[in-house]
């Protein structure tokens, strides 16, 4: 469904992605992880369209995406860092982003699931950063999309909404969605993801299974699956 | 875009500095007028005060706005937008905003002066287009800087400096310019620098509609011969025209190869 081939992107003289190829097939949980630094959010941003690769070809159900737009309207995006127009209320936001969008949207139920009725005439530049998270989440929850990818969707969340959002991953999922996290939670990845997709130095180190990379490592606790994996890198 | 525009404009709109910013020109309008009874000099005090003032804050939001608003940009670029409609939107919706705080806030005191029956309508009109003239330019070059600035510290002083330049060292070097080569002919190179630099051919089009051009000695009735004419103020419109759309252009074109 998505493809990425021989993907190279260099800020300056940083090399980030290094000739890397990655194919992700229709439905599913997939968790991207690497250590700091190691591309995750430049692959999903070269997805997105915002960074352009200096090489390389990304296919979204074997069409191109690059320089393209319309394609962007089957994908919801979660950033990493929340941050509104501090004049603007939540509901207008929601209303500006539903009216960017061709698409019906379902906000009612999110409001509802995240207990944002109180805040909806509330300007943006009040709300705390967890509850600002949760307009993030309910942005791009509310659009029905094929696929959905979430930048370390867990920050400032509070346990119940941490619980919620779970679950919403998972009812997308059984939807037969496609959905990409990137986290530094391994308990995240532990409970949702189908399938790890590990970065080292631009390129994928690791792709398969929770179960087949703590065969591989040898390792039965995940975390320190993936910590064996990282402190290669170091070695 | 025209949505983006829209949103930026209310969410700008509702930002204390529009108002603060409004309230001063209220204020300065209501001041010049009914404390000094020449609607004349009312127009050139207001002149000195618009033609610096606007193109710093016209930078100073332009640059602000940029980097306050980056990771709601980040969102929106996710969404099927194109580009340059996000950009552009936001830019108009700026330099809309502003123009207005500027159009409104000296409006009111004119018209409550009875201006409509005076014959400084058109002064005063001229100095209204000017301004937003100025709002515009600057916006527009101020988004340049910071699209291709990533350090918002940096971002902000090279700002800073492209007005500095324009409004104060631009004249400077030109006068020095002028004394070096004095046994030259100056009138067409003092003609076509005066062109290049927004800020002052706003100076001189608004100088040449008021009756202390007539100070301006030689070099005046090179100026007043040449932008006095209808073909002049086509000509001088067009040049700022071109520095709103000149910057409109390379904003566009970096956007092209941006990584955000």
């Amino acid at each position: 469904m998505i493809e990425f081939k021989n993907l190279h992107k260099r800020f300056g003289k940083l090399t980030v992605l290094d000739g890397l190829d990655l194919a992700i097939d229709k439905g599913g949980i997939f968790a991207i992880l690497g250590p700091n630094g190691s591309g995750k959010t430049t692959l999903i941003k070269c997805l997105l369209g915002m960074v352009i690769p200096n090489k390389g070809e990304i296919l979204f159900n074997d069409q191109s995406v690059l320089r393209k737009w319309n394609y962007r309207n089957n994908l919801n995006y979660l950033p990493q860092i929340a941050n509104f127009p501090p004049n603007l209320t939540v509901s207008e936001l929601i209303k500006m982003v539903k009216n960017l969008r061709p698409k019906e949207a379902n906000e009612s139920e999110m409001i509802q699931l995240f207990g944002l009725e109180p805040f909806l005439s509330k300007k943006l530049g009040n709300l705390s950063g967890g509850t600002k998270q949760k307009v993030n989440i309910l942005l791009t929850f509310m659009f029905d999309s094929e696929i959905i990818i979430l930048d370390e969707p867990t920050t400032g969340l509070d346990p119940i909404a941490l619980i919620h959002l779970k679950e919403l991953i998972q009812k997308e999922k059984s939807k037969g969605k496609t959905i990409l996290i990137t986290t530094h939670i391994m308990s995240v990845v532990d409970e949702l993801a189908d399938e790890i997709v590990f970065l080292l130095d631009g390129k994928i180190y690791f792709k398969g299974s929770i179960e087949a990379l703590k065969t591989q490592t040898q390792n039965n606790n995940l975390e320190h699956a993936i910590a064996n994996l990282i402190s290669k890198q170091y070695a | 875009m025209l949505k983006i525009l829209k949103y930026s404009f209310y969410d700008l709109m509702r930002s204390r500095w529009s108002y603060v910013y409004f309230v001063f020109y209220l204020i300065l309008g209501f001041v010049l007028l009914f404390l000094n009874n020449d609607v004349d000099k009312a127009v050139i005090t207001l002149m000195n005060i618009i033609i610096v003032l606007t193109p710093l804050i016209g930078t100073i939001f332009g640059v602000m706005y940029y980097y306050n608003s980056r990771e709601f940009t980040e969102l929106l670029l996710a969404q099927p937008i194109k580009r340059r409609k996000i950009f552009i939107g936001q830019y108009l919706g700026i330099s809309i905003s502003l123009s207005l705080s500027l159009v409104l806030g000296l409006g009111i005191p004119f018209i409550a002066y009875g201006l409509f029956r005076s014959t400084a309508i058109f002064d005063f009109g001229l100095l209204l287009v000017v301004g937003s003239f100025l709002n515009f330019i600057f916006v527009a070059l101020s988004y340049n800087i910071a699209l291709s600035t990533e350090n918002k510290i940096k971002g902000f002083g090279y700002a800073i400096l492209m007005w500095l330049f324009f409004a104060v060292v631009y004249d400077g070097v030109f006068l020095i310019s002028l004394v070096l080569f004095n046994d030259y002919p100056l009138d067409k190179f003092s003609l076509i620098t005066t062109m290049l630099n927004p800020i002052d051919l706003s100076r001189i089009l608004i100088l040449l509609k008021l009756d202390i051009s007539a100070l301006l000695g030689y070099t005046g009735a090179v100026f007043r011969k040449f932008f006095g004419t209808n073909i002049g103020m086509f000509l001088s419109m067009s040049v700022l025209i071109c520095w709103i759309l000149i910057p409109v252009f390379t904003m566009n074109k970096k956007l092209k190869k941006k990584d955000f």
